[in-house]
C-alpha cells in the first residue's frame, strides 16, 4: 500500500507495474484526475492528508479484497491537463478492484484535506465543495 | 490550557495567518465552543467564523463533528469543505 502527497508528476505505467507483481493479482483498476480548464493551486494539510487517505484505504480493504493499492495526490501549482490524483487498486478479480477504486476516490473527495484555488481570467477564486460529492460518498453507507 | 489552532484555504486568507497558539478560557471544551470563542474576538475572526460560514474541523488530524472534545495540547484545525481529487 502506498500513499504519497507530492508536487511531482507521476507515471501510471510505473505505478500499475509496481502493484501488479504478485501472481495472484488478476485485475488492476485505476483512476486519474486531471486539471480541467484553468490553472490552479492546491493547498493541503500536511500530516492529516496522508492520515486521512490511509484511513480511506483501510476502510476499502475492510470491504473488498484489495491486494495492493497506490494513491498519489499532487499539491502546489498545476496547469490544465496536468494529472492531479491517481488511485490504483490491485485485486484477484475486477469487481473488487473497480469498487474499491471508486470508493477510495469518492471518499478522498469529501475527507482528504485539499483545497483548490483556480486562477481564472477574473482573478483567483477558491473552488466550492459540491453537494454531488457528498452524495457520491453517502451512497456507500 | 494551551492549544494549537490551524487555518486553511479561504479561512486562512480571511484571518491572515495559518496557525496560532491559543490560551483557552475555562469552560471551552468542544470544537463548537472554540469556534464561538474565536468569533467573539471580532474583526476578521467575526467574519471568518460567522454562523453562516460553512466550516469543517479536525482535532489532532482527524475530521470531527462540532461536538468533539478539545483538551490541552490538542491541534485543532478549521477549514472550508474540502475540494481535492
Amino acid at each position: 500500500m502506498k500513499v504519497s502527497v507530492q508536487t511531482e508528476d507521476f507515471d501510471l505505467g510505473v505505478e500499475v507495474r509496481d502493484i501488479s507483481k504478485n501472481p495472484k493479482i488478476g485485475a488492476v483498476a485505476s483512476f486519474i484526475g486531471l486539471v480541467r480548464d484553468v490553472p490552479m493551486t492546491l493547498e493541503h494539510y500536511p500530516g492529516m492528508t496522508e492520515r486521512a487517505i490511509a484511513k480511506i484505504v483501510e476502510e476499502a480493504r475492510g470491504r473488498w479484497q484489495v491486494m495492493d493499492c497506490t494513491v498519489i495526490h499532487r499539491y502546489g501549482a498545476l496547469q490544465p491537463n496536468d494529472q492531479i490524483v491517481l488511485v490504483a487498486v490491485a485485486s484477484a478479480h475486477r469487481g473488487d478492484a473497480f469498487a474499491a477504486c471508486e470508493f477510495i476516490m469518492d471518499f478522498l473527495k469529501t475527507q482528504a484535506p485539499f483545497w483548490k484555488k483556480e486562477q481564472t481570467a477574473e482573478g483567483a477564486r477558491w473552488v466550492e465543495a459540491k453537494a454531488t460529492d457528498d452524495q457520491a460518498a453517502e451512497r456507500w453507507k | 490550557m494551551k492549544i494549537k489552532v490551524l487555518y486553511f484555504a479561504s479561512l486562512r486568507e480571511k484571518i491572515g495567518k495559518d496557525a496560532e497558539d491559543i490560551e483557552l478560557p475555562a469552560g471551552i471544551a468542544t470544537v463548537a465552543a472554540l469556534r464561538s470563542h474565536l468569533r467573539a474576538r471580532g474583526g476578521s475572526y467575526e467574519a471568518a467564523f460567522a454562523e453562516k460560514s460553512l466550516l469543517r474541523s479536525a482535532v489532532n488530524q482527524d475530521m470531527v463533528q462540532p461536538a468533539a472534545a478539545v483538551k490541552a495540547g490538542d491541534e485543532v484545525a478549521f477549514f472550508p469543505p474540502v475540494t481535492g481529487g
